[in-house]
């Protein structure tokens, strides 16, 4: 038993309901009590879809345990059939069926339905909704692909994509793109968009794009092993993975690798003198694990910011997270408690939080900014606008997403330099920001400030003086000018210990 | 006071529509959304799976509590295989929720489908808690599973859970059920104190320590329509119920309020004096969205269970047609008041098979359909105009002052769609 107040990622059930709303022509019956029916609205609200997602739910009650919840399932199975006609069915249970043991996927195959039926075993109290989109997304795979010729034109699939995917839907056009660039045709893009029909074509493509592990790579792994189609292993996020990524698919096909860096504009926005206030600033990632190992190769070597922690809550991506801590030298979070987030980010006081809308949250309190860049998803992560993270395009969103919630270059100087000023000063916030304008009041109350460390006394001169330092980087000068104190065994801080402090930290 | 019954005898006789299918609703744990903001000093532990935590994460939509006081015990593979023994394992993870949250003086372990089917006895972990724990902290068990309750229900299985636990009193008294938001609550009071009704108690209370008690000579109203298992357990403790409408409107408030005043003996003029100038801003404020709504139809399926008093409310004052009135279940000596003063006509639907209910709805094709938020998109998609009925649980929209919000609510999406001015595609 697990206290859990938020949670990364659903139930494995959900993952299927994603790679069944996902595709077309699929029709998913699950055996679930009443209520389990809200993970529809995550479908028509969050990412505003037109249409209910393609499940059904036996929704069973107290009086039926024991009773008939088998032939609940049966009716279910049998009423989907008949009003969607789907061209095949998944069956599953969730978490509350798994435990009367029905046995759904038995029940579905004596029904002699006319169109294949794939069961599927989804461990609730095991496993999580990662792990669910990617085992629904193999057995479909598994049961549908088969072996075929190839076709003429070198082709790909793109797998991986789904329902409520942090940006999928602008990926898929994106990579097609760069496909297309190099004179591969896209075969079929799954589960996204496609129909079973769809699914039995897999076998005709030259090779797989895996764009998201978490939910294509058992599928890939499968269609390597018993289809012989190879799969990239670049998620091509930022622009030297694009890069990579484009080079992994000419050594794959042998083709000459081409990409058109035309409408590429985040390495000169990176290079140009406004972004120099960019270098160094620190920032803790956090995602799922393909997202943050991307977003920590743009931060380090494309933003010229400083990684000091990183992690991912779904434990199948932490062998490769880890790896890439150690690259780093910073230590890796793996958890999926968003309170152990919370507090490895207020340990570490970063200047910026690269996360999911759970960071956002921890930021909001902790007075840092954040921007997303991985699911779990909110309703802004899908907006109206053409906004990939893949690709050309897509590095050029990241650096306005990540660029955007900073106070910006001449803004941070003049901050410093109007620090006492009565708009420009503490709680006035970045001008970019939409909220109210805070004047400063005339004679505010000062706080004291707290000193971080028991033993450690901050004199009124340098606390005075700490005070005028702008409000973004204080935190940073007291942790600092304390981290320093402490080393030289002081257990007070003048404004001499600021400034020698300042001299030493100075980069 | 005038009659309320409908011209045509009301509803009262309508046979209604049982259905029995794939359901469309949230389960009782949702209730924990606004029953934790209601009760301060309460938290309410979940005992269930994954994706119940997923749910109150779903349902509340952002997180915008530090800390929330709410959170699952999430079970593991450890504890079904019974390599665990769960009540340990609940006791250890109590004593650490409680060993943070000092501020915590009511803690509600509260049971779902999987702690229900395994059979987790929580009735007698939340008794070896009391036991441990008292006086500061009282433990109370009610259930909030899907298999057992839909939606507000976990509010009335809350409630139900805490009236036997009340103190006896003997005093006169009227007891109001039903948790409100502060502000409709304060207007609430402050009209009984003006009709010179009292002393009057709220269940649930804020905290833990603000005396609640029940007896012989407790009268109760309730301000919910959900509160059937309330109900029974306030009767079981000798109380005595007030049957009225439920206080939406200007009619629905001042039926309720009327009820209440006849049994404390307040004098009719009074009553008028009382009730004359909130009376008629709130007829004043419907009057300016019934404008939007009169001759419209409403198609309600069903999700909170004040589908009943609402229709009354959009029938009555608002000038709306009903086709269907779809509710999860139907309570009798709860709404029976209100099915009384519905013009017979439409359907009353008990129950669902969802999507039967929606062949009905796209074959009326009404001006508004209420609707869970799962379905509201998808009936938008279709050309319908809808109305999330989540939002009349989460909205102040009792009493006088409140009903021009609530028909505002409700003439709003039908205003909206009017405004848009985008050509088809062609």
């Amino acid at each position: 038993m697990k206290l859990s107040v938020w949670t990364y990622e659903g139930p494995p059930h959900v993952g299927a309901m994603r790679v069944a709303t996902g595709m077309k022509g699929l029709h998913y019956v699950l055996h679930a009590p009443q209520g389990d029916t809200y993970a529809d609205l995550l479908f028509t609200m969050i990412e505003r879809r037109n249409h209910r997602p393609p499940v059904s739910y036996t929704t069973f009650q107290a009086r039926d345990l024991g009773a008939d919840t088998a032939n609940l399932f049966k009716t279910a199975c049998q009423d989907a059939y008949e009003r969607f006609q789907p061209e095949a069915i998944i069956v599953g249970a969730s978490c509350t069926a798994e435990l009367i043991q029905d046995d759904p996927g038995g029940m579905a195959e004596t029904m002699g339905l006319p169109v294949p039926v794939i069961a599927l075993e989804l461990p609730s109290y095991q496993r999580k909704e990662n792990f669910g989109a990617d085992e629904t997304f193999f057995q479909i795979t598994r049961a549908l692909a088969r072996k075929q010729e190839r076709t003429p034109q070198v082709s790909a699939n793109l797998i991986g994509p789904t329902a409520l995917g942090f940006r999928h839907r602008d990926d898929i056009t994106e990579v097609t793109t760069l496909l297309e660039e190099m004179g591969i045709r896209v075969n079929v893009v799954a589960p996204m968009g496609a129909s079973p029909s769809d699914i039995a074509k897999l076998g005709a493509a030259h090779f797989n794009v895996l764009m998201y592990p978490e939910t294509g790579e058992a599928a890939c792994r499968w269609m390597e092993r018993e289809l012989g189609i190879p799969f990239t292993k670049t998620v091509p996020i930022g622009v030297g993975a694009t890069r990579d990524f484009v080079r992994e698919i000419a050594d794959i096909t042998g083709l000459t690798p081409k990409l058109d860096e035309t409408r590429l504009r985040l390495p000169w926005y990176s290079a140009s003198v406004d972004s120099t206030y960019l270098t160094g600033k620190r920032v803790f990632l956090f995602g799922d694990g393909t997202h943050v190992a991307a977003a920590a190769r743009i931060a380090r070597d494309e933003m010229g910011f400083e990684v000091v922690g990183l992690g991912c809550y779904n434990r199948e991506q932490a062998r490769m997270i880890r790896a890439l801590a150690k690259d780093f030298d910073v230590e890796a979070v793996i958890t999926d408690d968003y309170l152990e987030v919370e507090t490895r980010i207020r340990d570490l006081a970063p200047e910026m939080i690269l996360g999911t809308q759970m960071e956002r949250h921890i930021g909001k309190r902790l007075g840092i900014p954040c921007a997303v860049i991985s699911a779990p998803v909110h309703v802004q992560d899908f907006p109206a606008r053409y906004s990939p993270q893949m690709g050309i395009e897509g590095a050029n969103v990241i650096f306005d997403t990540w660029v955007h919630p900073l106070v910006m270059g001449l803004e941070e100087h003049l901050l410093h330099m109007f620090r006492e000023d009565f708009e420009f000063h503490d709680d006035a916030g970045a001008s970019h920001h939409g909220q109210a304008a805070v004047l400063r009041v005339a004679d505010p109350e000062p706080e004291p400030i707290a000193s971080t460390s028991a033993e450690i006394i901050w004199l009124s001169d340098a606390e005075k003086e700490l005070r005028k330092i702008p409000f973004f980087v204080r935190g940073k000068a007291r942790r600092n000018t304390e981290h320093f104190a402490t080393e030289r065994g002081l257990n007070e801080i003048g404004i001499d210990t600021l400034y020698e402090a300042k001299a030493h930290f100075a980069r | 006071m005038k009659d309320f019954t409908a011209s045509n005898g009301g509803c009262s006789d309508t046979p209604i529509l049982r259905e029995r299918g794939q359901r469309e609703v949230f389960c009782g744990l949702t209730s924990i959304v606004w029953l934790h903001r209601k009760m301060q000093d309460a938290f309410f532990l979940v005992v269930g799976s994954r994706t119940c935590a997923h749910l109150l994460q779903s349902a509340a939509g952002v997180m915008i509590f530090a800390e929330p006081r709410f959170g699952t015990a999430i079970l593991e593979e450890t504890d079904l295989a019974g390599l665990a023994d769960a009540q340990d394992e609940l006791d250890r993870e109590v004593d650490r929720l409680l060993e943070r949250r000092s501020d915590i003086r009511r803690l509600y372990l509260v049971g779902s489908c999987p702690s229900e089917v395994i059979k987790l006895d929580l009735e007698k972990a939340a008794e070896r808690m009391t036991a441990r724990y008292a006086p500061r902290i009282q433990v109370v068990n009610f259930s909030g599973s899907g298999i057992e309750t839909t939606f507000t229900q976990g509010e009335d299985a809350c409630l139900a859970a805490m009236v036997p636990l009340l103190p006896e009193t003997d005093e006169r008294q009227l007891l109001l059920a039903g948790a409100l938001p502060d502000v409709v609550q304060d207007q609430a009071l402050d009209l009984l104190e003006k009709l010179g009704v009292g002393p009057v108690t709220v269940l649930p209370s804020p905290r833990a320590d603000d005396p609640v008690a029940v007896g012989k000579n407790t009268v109760y109203a309730l301000t919910q329509p959900f509160l059937g298992d309330t109900h029974a357990a306030l009767s079981r403790r000798g109380a005595r119920h007030i049957a009225a409408p439920f206080p939406f409107g200007e009619e629905g408030t001042t039926a309720w309020l009327w009820a209440i005043a006849s049994e404390f003996g307040v004098d009719p003029a009074h009553f008028e004096a009382v009730t004359a100038a909130p009376r008629d801003r709130a007829r004043r404020a419907v009057a300016k969205a019934a404008e939007t709504l009169h001759d419209k139809s409403v198609f309600f399926l069903p999700d909170s269970q004040l589908e009943i008093p609402l229709a009354r409310f959009l029938t009555r004052e608002c000038g709306m047609n009903a086709i269907e009135i779809g509710a999860p279940y139907i309570h009798r000596d709860l709404v029976g008041p209100d099915i009384a003063m519905i013009e017979s006509g439409p359907t009353l639907s008990e129950g669902q098979d969802v999507d039967l209910q929606l062949d009905r709805v796209r074959e009326t094709r009404p001006d508004l359909t209420v609707c869970g938020l799962g379905l509201a998109n998808p009936l938008e998609a279709e050309g319908l105009t809808t109305k999330w009925a989540i939002e009349l649980v989460f909205t102040p929209v009792h009493f006088y002052e409140q009903a021009g919000d609530l028909a505002g609510l409700f003439s709003r999406p039908i205003h909206r769609r009017n405004v848009l001015q985008m050509e088809e595609t062609a």
